[in-house]
């Protein structure tokens, strides 16, 4: 859980430098040519199939997990007054499914039909990449956007990735082992700033190309 | 003051529990046990059976006082038991609901009586140091930091209660049983065996059917011995190093 | 009725190489033959738990019970102050000698000296075992264990952890106790209670349990029986003990020929958190490490204390010159650090003068201010602060001390120990008699053997603090594993005993029936106000003082409430079942005659002598006065329902010499 969950993290700021260049105003030049060295640089490939990989086995790791801990908790109170756990701890497995829903979802619109379809134009008249057909994927993020009820799944999908990392980031961690009296609230402080900024980062997209 | 009680009630663990209400008059210097007592003594004039629940030294120490108070295991004042929970702390017309601790490694023997042979199977597994009768070096012979004993003692402090495992929606035992791990590994005598300890520590726990930690922390607010969850962190940090480290 | 002989089977020869000398020459059991014999071990608390591992350590096959749900819990646990050994590590003079002399002396010489002796001689190997178990005990700088001091000595002997030693020390046996189980060579019975002894031509071969879960009747049969089953302070209702903590098994024992020896010898402990109503379950104790800081006062005048009384005024309102240091001013020696029937008696005295601190006018204070102020100034002036807040440092360091006891003051009381001082009252604690036994732990019944609280030998008429934590793992740990063998080398060639004798099926329809005479009774009170009863019959009349004419009256009440009991008492619920209600029934049946004939012992007693006040029998200064005339001997009682009689086991003293105790 621990270690598949501190790959996924890793891979989320990566995810969004990547993304922030949908707000070059240059038409999707600088956005498509990375979308295309995304797609076909051989290592980044490999990564990549090792990205998904990982987030099925972090969906199938959480979700036996919460099977099995049901299962050890037997009944339920009928008080139930939670002491210091947060409600994103008590309900990862939740948020948890539903990212992986909005994964899902997202893949479809923009990955799936970038890679296995043909319904994206091309482009083969880009700086450095004249004469290749670069699909358009900045088109199609923003006709996605440009409709309200994507960019509120989007930011119900953020919301949840958000609650998610304020529990599974310092979480981690404890799991790791790694509990020191120094370190562990500034892990814990760093994670929650984490937590804020990168689901932020990724909603201001949506939300700016809607209003743009 | 008067109290309106919920009690679970459950005959065996073959049949299903229900709540039972009732009322109590009880006084403020009483301790939440002894109200039961008022309680039990009103119910056998009455003729009916008492409300089962387990106690004994009464003084906060054996771990044998087991009650989840209004959600709480052993209710809402931090690091205290149930025993030592006194009734100034309610008030009068307060309703509570008193409940078994409730996990599938601890089933229902009575009303609010569970088992928790687990932990003894737990402890069996590693819980100790090998040293017979009369091996023993003097005492003074090993020296040893007293920051160090004192932190072994903070986890040795660990009453065996159970409240950590009631109090965590997964059903874990990681804070008993790394509570056990911290206080022997963290001295020199009991480090020879904690890579092994470890191990079938860990292993044990899992066949008796706790569930994984998974860092709500709800274990050590409950606590009464207040027993942080660094002990876990460590004990993750064991396990891991035994798992992956020499083979034996 | 016949005179039974009673042999202390001290091994002849000096004092101080005796245990040596025995242990080297006596028989042994050959660890071939060891994995032959059955050992049954009832208890398992410090004594119990720490014998049956060593026991299985070296062989035997132990089976173990308790009552309880876990070993953990036994109330050995509680302890709070500390365990004694003879170490010396304080270079202030100790050695096993001094520990033994304190010991007698401490026991009012009503203790059997070679016992004594060896207690003293063991202790120092109790405390390296408990080390390499890992006992987290307190430490100094240097990384080396800590000592305090406890009542009764002018030594620092004391090793402590934290103020749970008890606990820290039960663990460590637990766990000892827990590597043998999972070795599988002791069985270990949860949750099983001992309703009586089957004996096989006149030897201890067995017990039968009750299982509490199912309430089914179970016979276990062994080569011995060993009984580690603590004391019976219970039977005053209202004491420090667990609710739990009963006298069954020995009673049961006693019923089927042992000897109860010395019953009326009942330690009160002087620094109890006072009863504060009805309802009250039990008491609590606050360690007697507190009277090293702590001191003990009540006010001078009457009137000061009819207003503390009334809650018009507090004890921080009292002006020093107003105070009565009653313990300082009468023992100037040994201060607040008196023994406990020393302090008991004493704060008995000022309450009966009217001068008690507590509505109910039993309570004395335990005030700490000037602990506070002494160790305040000391930080100051070590850390080279000017104006410092000299309260507040001293807190720190009492609560460095004492804060767990602090705290759970207030958690009972619901007042802040640091601001106003400490109210406290004697209270039943522990209970010095217990089965009679010889040297080598066992009673007058063959295979019988009694360890820990539950024996009578080491602690005399009065017990030193942490002193039980020390008897009960030297006999767990280093006497009955030995001594043992002085019994079982005789029973080699004696093959593996079956539950199927006849003796097994007559004494478990005799349980059997006893329960069910119980369950018959139907009657309308519950046990409990029974047991309260009794309870407050054996203060009264039982209690820190006694004279003959309350003691007979005792007697004709305790016997009247146990008819009142098998005609009127009500117990719910099921016999084949979990039932609690009935467990404490078959328990306070057994109290109810147990207090019958500590009144008996304590009339027949004809002096004072440490627990045991007879209010005929004191000095000019109103000190207890013992008659060592006629009285240096053990009454080890034979129990019958109507005249109980009395053995007597002359002590002889051949290394001490008999003096009145003073700690002026």
């Amino acid at each position: 859980m621990s270690l598949t969950g501190i790959f996924l993290i890793t891979f989320l700021p990566v995810h969004l430098l990547g993304n922030l260049q949908l707000m070059a105003s240059d038409g999707g030049e600088l956005f498509n040519t990375y979308a295309y060295f995304m797609t076909n640089n051989p290592l980044i490939k490999f990564i990549s199939y090792g990205l998904y990989f990982f987030i099925i086995l972090h969906t199938v790791q959480g979700l036996m997990l919460a099977a099995k801990n049901r299962k050890a908790k037997g009944s339920k109170y009928m008080v139930n007054t939670y002491s210091n756990k947060s409600w994103s701890s008590n309900n990862m497995a939740l948020l948890g499914i539903l990212i992986f829903a909005f994964l899902c979802i997202h893949m479809g619109d923009f990955w799936f039909k970038m890679k296995f379809t043909n319904q994206l134009k091309t482009v083969s008249t880009y700086a450095g990449y004249e004469g290749i057909a670069i699909k358009d994927l900045y088109h199609r993020v923003s006709v996605a956007y440009d409709q309200l009820w994507i960019v509120i799944v989007y930011l119900v999908g953020l919301v949840a990735l958000a609650f998610h990392l304020v529990h599974g980031f310092a979480s981690a961690f404890q799991t790791l082992g790694l509990n020191h009296k120094k370190y562990t609230p500034i892990i814990k402080t760093l994670g929650l700033a984490y937590s804020i900024l990168i689901p932020i980062g990724f909603a201001i997209i949506p939300i700016y190309m809607y209003f743009t | 003051m008067k109290l309106n009680l919920k009690v679970w009630r459950q005959k065996n663990n073959k049949v299903k529990g229900a709540f039972k209400a009732y009322s109590v008059e009880a006084s403020e210097d009483m301790s939440f046990l002894e109200m039961m007592d008022v309680l039990n003594e009103k119910l056998i004039a009455d003729k009916e059976e008492p409300v089962a629940f387990e106690h004994d030294c009464r003084e906060g120490i054996c771990g044998s006082c087991n009650m989840v108070i209004n959600g709480k295991p052993h209710g809402p004042q931090k690091g205290t038991t149930t025993c030592q929970l006194h009734m100034r702390h309610f008030k009068d017309g307060d309703d509570i609901v008193i409940e078994p601790f409730r996990a599938a490694a601890f089933p229902v023997i009575k009303d609010l009586v569970v088992d928790r042979s687990s932990f003894d199977s737990i402890i069996q597994a590693g819980g100790y140091i090998s040293v017979n009768t009369g091996q023993a070096p003097d005492g003074n012979a090993i020296p040893i930091e007293k920051d160090l004993a004192g932190q072994a003692f903070d986890a040795a402090t660990c009453i065996g209660c159970g409240a950590c495992v009631a109090a965590c929606p997964n059903g874990s035992a990681m804070l008993f049983t790394s509570a056990k791990i911290s206080h022997l590994g963290l001295l020199p005598q009991g480090e020879v065996e904690h890579t092994k300890r470890v191990k079938n520590m860990v292993e044990t726990m899992d066949k008796e059917g706790f569930g994984m930690c998974s860092n709500m922390g709800a274990c050590e607010v409950e606590c009464p011995k207040e027993i942080s969850i660094e002990n876990i962190a460590r004990m993750n940090r064991s396990y891991i190093a035994s798992v992956f480290g020499a083979a034996e | 009725m016949s005179t039974i002989q009673l042999q202390s089977n001290s091994p002849k020869g000096d004092l101080a190489t005796k245990w040596t000398q025995y242990r080297g020459s006596m028989n042994l059991v050959a660890p071939n033959n060891k994995r032959r014999l059955d050992v049954i071990i009832v208890g398992t608390g410090l004594a119990g738990a720490s014998a049956a591992a060593t026991m299985a350590e070296l062989g035997y096959n132990v089976k173990a019970f308790t009552f309880h749900d876990s070993p953990r819990r036994a109330h050995s646990i509680a302890a709070q102050g500390g365990i004694n050994a003879a170490k010396n590590y304080q270079n202030d003079g100790d050695s096993t000698y001094r520990l033994f002399y304190d010991t007698i002396k401490g026991g009012d010489y009503r203790s059997r000296e070679s016992n004594v002796y060896r207690l003293a001689e063991v202790s120092a190997n109790i405390i390296d075992q408990c080390v390499a178990q890992g006992v987290p005990f307190a430490r100094e700088y240097g990384g080396l264990l800590a000592n305090r001091s406890f009542g009764g000595v002018q030594v620092s002997r004391t090793f402590y952890a934290r103020g749970q030693t008890g606990q820290q020390l039960l663990i460590g046996a637990y766990q000892a106790l827990s590597r043998q189980i999972s070795s599988g060579k002791v069985k270990m019975y949860n949750r099983h209670e001992m309703l009586d002894l089957v004996l096989i031509d006149g030897k201890a071969r067995g017990i039968i349990t009750r299982n509490l879960l199912t309430g089914q009747l179970e016979r276990h049969a062994a080569h011995c029986v060993v009984l580690a089953t603590g004391g019976y302070g219970n039977v005053f209702y209202l004491s420090t003990n667990a609710m739990g903590s009963n006298v069954s098994a020995a009673w049961r024992s006693v019923k089927r020929g042992a000897l109860m020896a010395n019953p009326c010898y009942t330690q009160i402990h002087p620094t109890c958190i006072p009863v504060s109503g009805h309802y009250q379950s039990k008491l609590t104790l606050m360690s007697e490490s507190l009277r090293n800081d702590g001191r003990v006062w009540v006010p001078k005048h009457i009137e000061d204390a009819k207003a503390i009384q009334k809650g018009e005024k507090k004890g921080v309102d009292i002006p020093e010159e107003d105070r009565d240091y009653y313990l300082e001013r009468r023992y100037p020696a040994f201060g607040n650090l008196v023994p406990r029937d020393v302090a008991s008696r004493a704060a008995k005295i000022a309450c009966d003068e009217g001068k008690g601190v507590a509505p109910t006018g039993l309570a004395v204070f335990l005030d700490f201010a000037s602990a506070i102020e002494r160790y305040g100034n000391a930080e100051a002036t070590s850390r080279g602060l000017k104006n410092a807040n000299v309260t507040q440092l001293g807190e720190e360091v009492v609560a460095a001390k004492y804060g767990n006891l602090f705290e759970m003051y207030e958690k009972i009381t619901g007042e802040d120990p640091y601001k106003n001082p400490m109210k406290i009252y004697p209270a039943v604690h522990y209970t010095m008699g217990g089965l009679w036994v010889d040297y080598n732990l066992q009673t007058n019944i063959p295979g019988l053997f009694a360890l820990g609280e539950a024996n009578f030998s080491d602690h005399g008429a009065n017990r030193l603090g942490a002193s039980a934590l020390m008897q009960g793992l030297a006999d767990g740990y280093f006497v009955i594993p030995y001594t043992i063998g002085t019994f079982l080398a005789d029973e080699i060639r004696t093959p593996a005993f079956t539950t199927d004798a006849p003796e097994f099926a007559e004494v478990e329809r005799e349980v059997a029936e006893r329960i069910l005479k119980l369950k018959h009774v139907n009657g309308s009170q519950s046990v409990e106000s029974f047991h309260r009863r009794l309870g407050q019959i054996m203060w009264e009349y039982c209690g820190m003082s006694r004279n003959a004419e309350g003691l007979k009256k005792g007697r004709q009440m305790i016997r009247d409430l146990r008819d009142e009991f098998y005609r009127d008492v009500f117990i719910p619920g099921d016999i084949e079942d979990y039932n609690p209600e009935l467990e404490k029934a078959t328990r306070v049946a057994d109290f109810l005659e147990l207090g019958e004939l500590m009144m008996l012992d304590a009339l027949d007693r004809n002096e004072s002598c440490g627990g045991h006040f007879r209010e005929e029998y004191k000095s000019a200064e109103g000190e207890a006065a013992r008659d060592d005339k006629n009285y240096t001997y053990v009454a080890a009682w034979e129990w019958d329902d109507n005249d109980p009689s009395v053995h007597k086991e002359t002590l002889q003293f051949d290394n001490v010499e008999l003096k009145t105790r003073s700690y002026k």
